[in-house]
């Protein structure tokens, strides 16, 4: 079991430590006696904290930098207990620390009370979702071993931690550099009846196994095939969130909708593979119907409660970074298995951790928590940190380094145009008739990939007739290829649709043609698409639509004139012939068609 | 304590396993699907092959990335036979680079121009940095013939999954699970990424590469009794031959000395480990890189070594 020791600096942690390895003949032999020794020759009192100090740059600061790791066992069971620095510098490393631990023993000087890091780190406890909480209050004796003492900062501490949504579990009055109520009961402290240290620790339970019985979650890290070594399985890999997943149970994959069976459950090594799959199992699936998912998606099973799919939601954010969380800058939020860039829209409230005051700034400073809006690129698949924690988490990634964690709160109401085609694309996902012929196979008859290449740039470049004229010698060397003229759309599937000309229209219209592509590139079809100034927006609105690995984009003319990033860029598209030869290479080139 | 170890509890610790296994195969996945060129470094002992059989399990049986080995060319022999071996039985992409020019011109221990530590520094700590960078020559194997070759590609790799375990010595346990290196090789082990949730490190700045270390939270009984558990094949020299003595750590021959002990299989080493004599004695022990002063690993560690 992992252990979490947190506090504010000097309150003793390393020495609650470095007590429990000696007190459970967990030292190397002849450490302590090695310590002893050295403290002798530099004139310096044996402290406990010294066993825990293995590296050269911590014993001259004298402080815990990061996070350690030492090994001890009880009766019960094996313990890996953390040491997690106390000072405000080292906040990323006691999170590090404290997010690989089922429980946490918070550390708080009896002579110096509740400080700044008492509370801060009894915050992110609640934040990284850390329920069992046990506090020691530490150097009784340099406090008379006083039981008002004791109580003061018992009830300071616990109306405090009330208020931030934690029930300790117990509190412990402990010296732990005389060994009081670490191992042992104290003689100095009669009053006190409750557990000792490590009675507490075995008294913590093992493995939350409520998340069982939570709807199933879990990202996909991989869709593997090893066909180079032979290996023709397609396999979903991953590991459990929250729930279980048995063969046979169709799962449904977002933020897409697409959904298939659990054909069998994979393995390798000794025992057998699993008839069931549940929370924290690293796992992996076959498929029953073949459908094309990749790393990011979340599964989850049809019929129990679905994820939320959105791009923007209000988060609680802490911040690590040394530059601050800015508005309108890029970032990357990884979710999940999924990663994209996002921007911090709007900050609700800022909070002090330290005093749980509440504030306003148009920033989020270092070690700041903030309630925020975030806004992503595209859309992810989460859930509400009330209902199901672990797959509301994210983490922030500023020039290359995680700089911040965040949990979402609450979901946002969706009105974009984007996101109501999204939203219909998922249902209509969810409720898709899975052909009988697989991709794959269709791929291999026609010696292609499905996919639409948007043929765009300035009006009048004669984008139809190289379009029609590429058409023709894809079909002419065996393609199944189809010019689709967005006209054919307008009076019949978009019929209805009156306002012409107007924006709202033209995206719907592009919602519509989307959802025709999407139908005939399941049947295996290359689409040829001509648009006049094709945007972003109206990308937006595509994506919504279509796997955004579908599209592909060119541009016809020297200058790029809208703000969309065109695949290929032919700024002479004079020779019609030798421009569409180009968009032919370039489809070649992208896998589109074999050759 | 002793008392403790006779109430050592059988589900208990295969749940302990079981968690320790999935973590692991976890962190695998998420190193190959972050990045392009990755590799694993094997140094023939009982931890990395712990940590291959974990690829396999992870890859269902593959191992999609290259395992890569410096040998310092003073390795036990066994050691090397049973390598190639494993690579030929498994189709594993086996590499291996060394310190040619070190070798050539006598720079070593066993050559008595270097001591330890110096040596270490030149076999194994820049041949693994230029091995790694691709400057050096890299030999593959190639599986049609079973012999080495130069491998053509020299591109660097990013990702470099090792087995390191934060119970071996006191810097290992300040490791991370990502763990980036830059341009020099080196560990900043003052300014270390956050870790959380499951997120690691997987961006990284041209020029620089992140360690990846799977067996970060295991330690030297749950690798021998993971080893009994799925029958993982190892060196023959970590077993008494019948001379009263076996390797506890295995390295370079010159430097690595046997422990007394008269374990013969995996049931006679965890039960030695759990109860026996070992129990609270340091496996580097027979390590001599380790003793020359008292933070010789760590300085090697922080240039780059494993």
């Amino acid at each position: 079991m992992n252990i979490v020791i947190v506090g504010h600096v000097d309150h003793g942690k390393s020495t609650v430590i470095g007590r429990l390895l000696a007190d459970t003949d967990s030292l190397p032999q002849g450490k302590l006696e090695q310590v002893r020794e050295m403290c002798r020759r530099n004139s310096k009192p044996f402290e406990y904290a010294f066993l825990l100090d293995a590296l050269k740059d911590e014993r001259s600061q004298g402080i815990t930098i990061d996070v350690a790791r030492c090994f001890f066992k009880t009766a019960k069971r094996d313990y890996l207990i953390i040491d997690a620095p106390g000072h405000i510098e080292f906040l990323k490393n006691m999170i590090t620390g404290a997010s690989r631990a089922e429980a946490a023993l918070l550390v708080i000087d009896a002579n110096e009370g509740v400080r700044e890091n008492s509370r801060r780190h009894g915050y992110m406890l609640k934040m990284l979702g850390i329920k069992q909480v046990a506090v020691l209050v530490n150097k009784m004796d340099l406090a008379d071993y006083s039981e008002e003492v004791f109580g003061s900062i018992e009830s300071e501490y616990r109306s405090f931690l009330e208020e931030i949504g934690i029930q300790a579990k117990s509190f412990i009055p402990v010296s732990a550099m005389q060994g009081d109520n670490i191992a042992a009961q104290s003689s100095e402290m009669t009053w006190y009846t409750g557990r000792t240290v490590l009675e507490e620790l075995d008294n913590f339970e093992e493995r939350e196994s409520e998340a069982d019985n939570l709807p199933f979650r879990m990202p996909v890290q991989d869709v593997y095939r090893f066909t180079s070594s032979g290996d023709d399985r397609r396999i979903i890999a991953g590991t459990v969130e929250s729930g279980k997943l048995k063969v046979g149970d169709e799962c449904v994959f977002y933020p897409s909708g697409k959904h298939t069976h659990v054909a069998t459950f994979e393995h390798f090594g000794a025992g057998k593979a699993p008839e069931e799959i549940k929370t924290d199992m690293a796992a992996g699936f076959t498929m029953t119907e073949q459908i094309y998912i990749r790393r990011g998606e979340i599964c989850c099973i049809s019929g129990e409660k679905t994820p939320n799919v959105g791009t923007s939601f209000v988060a609680s954010v802490f911040w690590l970074g040394l530059s601050p969380m800015v508005k309108d800058k890029k970032y990357l939020l990884k979710i999940g298995a999924a990663k994209v860039s996002c921007r911090l829209k709007e900050i609700i409230s800022t909070l002090d951790a330290s005093t749980l005051d509440r504030g306003k700034k148009d920033k989020i400073d270092r070690h700041d928590v903030a309630e925020c809006i975030i806004e992503c690129s595209k859309p992810v698949a989460f859930d509400l940190t009330s209902e199901m924690p672990k797959t509301s988490r994210f983490v922030l990634v500023d020039d290359y380094e995680i700089s911040g964690g965040g949990i979402i709160t609450a979901e946002i109401e969706k009105t974009g145009i984007p996101d109501v085609a999204r939203d219909l694309a998922i249902r209509r996902n969810e409720k898709w008739e899975i052909s009988s012929i697989s991709s794959e196979r269709r791929a291999k008859r026609f010696g292609q990939q499905p996919g639409i290449v948007i043929i765009t740039g300035y009006q009048y470049i004669g984008k139809k007739a190289i379009a029609k004229e590429l058409e023709r010698e894809l079909w002419d060397a065996g393609r199944q290829v189809y010019f689709l003229g967005i006209g054919n759309l307008l009076y019949g599937v978009a019929g209805e649709i009156k306002v012409e000309g107007e924006i709202p229209a033209r995206y719907e219209h592009i919602r519509r043609l989307g959802e025709v592509a999407n139908i005939m590139m399941d049947s295996g079809m290359l689409l040829l698409v001509t648009c006049a100034e094709f945007t972003e927006n109206d990308m937006e609105v595509l994506e919504a639509t279509v796997d955004t690995e579908h599209i592909h984009t060119v541009w016809l003319g020297d200058k790029v004139t809208t703000d969309i990033e065109p695949e290929l860029i032919i700024s002479d598209a004079s020779d019609r012939g030798a421009t569409a030869a180009r968009i032919r290479n370039f489809m070649a080139e992208r896998g589109l068609i074999f050759i | 304590m002793a008392e403790s170890r006779r109430t050592y509890d059988k589900a208990a610790y295969e749940a302990h396993l079981v968690e320790l296994e999935n973590k692991s195969v976890y962190l695998l996945r998420e190193a190959y699907a972050n990045f392009k060129e990755l590799c694993m470094l094997w140094s023939i002992g009982k931890d990395s092959t712990v940590m291959l059989w974990l690829a396999r399990k992870a890859f269902y049986g593959h191992v999609p990335f290259p395992l890569v080995h410096v040998d310092t060319h003073f390795k036990i022999p066994e050691m090397i036979e049973y390598r190639d071996r494993l690579a030929r039985e498994w189709r594993i992409d086996m590499i291996y680079g060394e310190n040619r020019a070190a070798l050539d011109a006598k720079e070593t221990f066993p050559d008595g121009r270097l001591n330890h530590i110096e040596c270490c520094r030149k076999l194994k700590t820049e041949g693994l940095a230029h091995t790694l960078a691709g400057d050096w020559p890299r030999y593959r194997m190639n599986h049609d013939t079973g012999r080495y070759e130069v491998d053509s590609n020299t591109e660097p790799y990013t990702g470099v999954i090792v087995g390191v375990r934060a119970d071996e010595e006191g810097s290992r346990s300040k490791e991370r699970y990502f763990s980036p290196r830059d341009k020099n090789n080196d560990w900043d082990v003052g300014d270390q990424p956050p870790e959380f949730w499951g997120q690691y490190k997987t961006d990284f700045a041209p020029g620089t590469h992140v360690r990846i270390h799977p067996l970060l939270d295991w330690t030297e009984l749950d690798i021998w009794e993971y080893i009994r558990r799925e029958s993982i094949p190892v060196v023959s020299l970590y077993f008494d031959q019948g001379n009263g003595t076996r390797y506890r750590s295995l390295g370079c021959a010159p430097c690595t000395t046997p422990v007394e002990s008269d374990a013969k299989n995996l049931d006679d080493i965890i039960e030695e480990l759990r109860t026996g004599k070992f129990s609270n004695i340091a496996e580097r022990s027979g390590r001599e890189q380790d003793k020359e002063d008292g933070g010789g690993l760590e300085e090697l560690r922080k240039d780059g070594y494993m």
